[in-house]
């Protein structure tokens, strides 16, 4: 994992090319809609992941990086395994087992949930580049001292990252090899060293900044350009289709 | 260290309570934003710029649990301790943004409640613990490094509680709500020794070589240990 790049994989599909923003406005919109989904309505799970499935194939992305870049969840999929003997209520026999109905139901709310959310924002990252998600949010009005803030993290990542692994690579080099928590001493001194490198850093760049005429602001207005309608319609395709199906479920159940 | 309860995926708790949360980090992070423009004025988006990419290297650095078993800081008594409570909040806010937007973890729906829970939960309850049991065990070397080692573990476990209050509010209803919750904290205690452990080793290092860099300090040294009372 590459906290400076994110997980941005460079390609030139539609989805590619389409304005952050309206990338960012679908993804919140399908994630509630796949939330708002009755659990019940298991076909609605179906569709939705038919639906990303379709993008990420017009996105250009293989299966296999999708796969593993899903396992972020696992420590929920836990929690979603434990609901059917958490929950109380009439029980189904599965071999020796006596599991809650309920609580098969709520794991796999929890489990389709969980994934199809962490797929839908794969497909945002994987599309966009970091530059272009800040444009797109600053489009949307996020506060823009936030984004300022997030624009150094992420320019500054590459260098902590680096000393991070330097740092690692040299207590390698010298035999250091920590089993257990009581032994991991030199690992945390070298993180209160990276500490005391990055905020000198920070003072250094403030500084260099001040003698260029920064007052807090930065002085450039880049105003990330405007979606067209055309890109709003072909963004909010997916989602709308999503809610439709949120909609369907609601009204059908 | 598998952040059990934390980085909220979608659907586990309802869209209602969800926003209900999400103002409630909103309006947090905006006093946030007040506080530490207040502290750092002009220098603010650099330095927090670039104490956010630290706590981001801190999260992936990998430390040994037991024989096999490796964990990650969550970082919000870190933050806590070496930033203050404003800054350290709007620093680990920023991590959990990039994470959900730029590396899919933690989902859309439940951004508000994650920042609320590790951001803002977490760095709170870290400080305050900080600096009263500063004054409970005296600014030198040893009250410094218990009193992170305990804010530490406080902070994770008032993060996982967060968690289980939106749950009971928002989430499935557990018949044993009271053994999950017992497990959940159980975990989380123990979840709060590792990051302890390492929190303290690691301020205590920045408070030897720069004790003004640490804010629960207050810009001030250590206390000398005091001189032994010689016998004549």
């Amino acid at each position: 994992m590459n906290g400076a790049e994110g997980l941005f994989r460079p390609g030139d599909s539609p989805l590619h090319r389409l304005a952050p923003q309206t990338k960012v406005v679908a993804l919140v919109v399908f994630s509630f809609a796949v939330a708002a989904t009755d659990r019940e309505a298991v076909w609605a799970f179906g569709a939705y992941a038919a639906i990303l499935v379709a993008l990420f194939w017009l996105a250009r992305i293989p299966a296999g990086w999708i796969m593993v870049r899903s396992l972020v969840e696992t420590p929920f999929l836990l929690l979603a395994l434990a609901f059917p003997f958490l929950v109380g209520g009439a029980t189904v026999e599965a071999g020796p087992l006596d599991l809650s109905i309920d609580g098969l139901w709520a794991g796999w709310n929890l489990f389709a949930k969980a994934t199809l959310g962490v797929w839908a924002a794969l497909l945002l990252a994987a599309t966009t580049p970091v530059a272009a998600l800040l444009a797109g949010l600053a489009r949307l009005r996020c506060p823009d001292i936030l984004l300022q803030i997030t624009a150094f993290a992420v320019r500054y990542a590459h260098l902590t990252i680096a000393e991070v692994t330097q740092m690692r690579l040299a207590r390698l080099a010298r035999c250091d090899d920590p089993r257990f928590l009581w032994q991991a001493g030199a690992l945390a001194r070298s993180l209160g060293t990276v500490f005391i490198r990055s905020f000198e850093r920070g003072e250094r760049i403030w500084q260099a900044m001040a003698a260029r005429g920064y007052t807090g602001r930065l002085p450039l207005d880049v105003g990330p350009a405007a979606a067209s309608a055309r890109q709003w319609t072909a963004a909010m395709g997916a989602p709308a289709l999503a809610a439709g199906i949120a909609m369907w479920t609601a009204v059908a159940m | 260290m598998t952040d059990l309860a934390l980085h909220i995926p979608t659907g586990v708790i309802d869209i209602p309570t969800s926003l209900v949360f999400a103002a409630i980090a909103a309006l947090a992070v905006g006093a946030c934003v007040i506080a530490a423009r207040r502290g750092l004025d002009e220098r603010l988006v650099p330095l927090a710029g670039l104490a956010t990419a630290f706590i981001f290297a801190a999260q992936m650095l990998n430390f040994p649990v037991a024989a096999g078993v490796s964990g990650h800081l969550l970082g919000g008594a870190l933050a806590a301790a070496l930033l203050g409570p404003w800054v350290g909040a709007l620093c680990v806010t920023v991590v959990i943004v990039i994470q959900a937007l730029l590396l899919a973890d933690g989902a859309v729906t439940a951004i508000g409640l994650n920042v609320l829970n590790m951001a803002v939960v977490s760095t709170f309850v870290a400080y305050a613990v900080i600096t009263l049991a500063l004054k409970a065990f005296g600014r030198n070397r040893r009250g410094l490094i218990a009193a992170v080692f305990v804010a530490s573990i406080f902070s994770v476990v008032a993060a996982s509680a967060a968690f289980m209050v939106e749950f009971a509010i928002g989430g499935e209803s557990v018949q044993s709500f009271g053994a999950m919750l017992t497990a959940i904290l159980g975990t989380h205690v123990l979840i709060g020794i590792g990051e302890g452990v390492i929190t303290a080793a690691a301020v205590t290092a920045v408070a030897l070589a720069r004790p003004d860099l640490v804010h629960a300090l207050k810009g001030a040294r250590l206390d000398a240990p005091a001189p032994q009372q010689e016998t004549a």
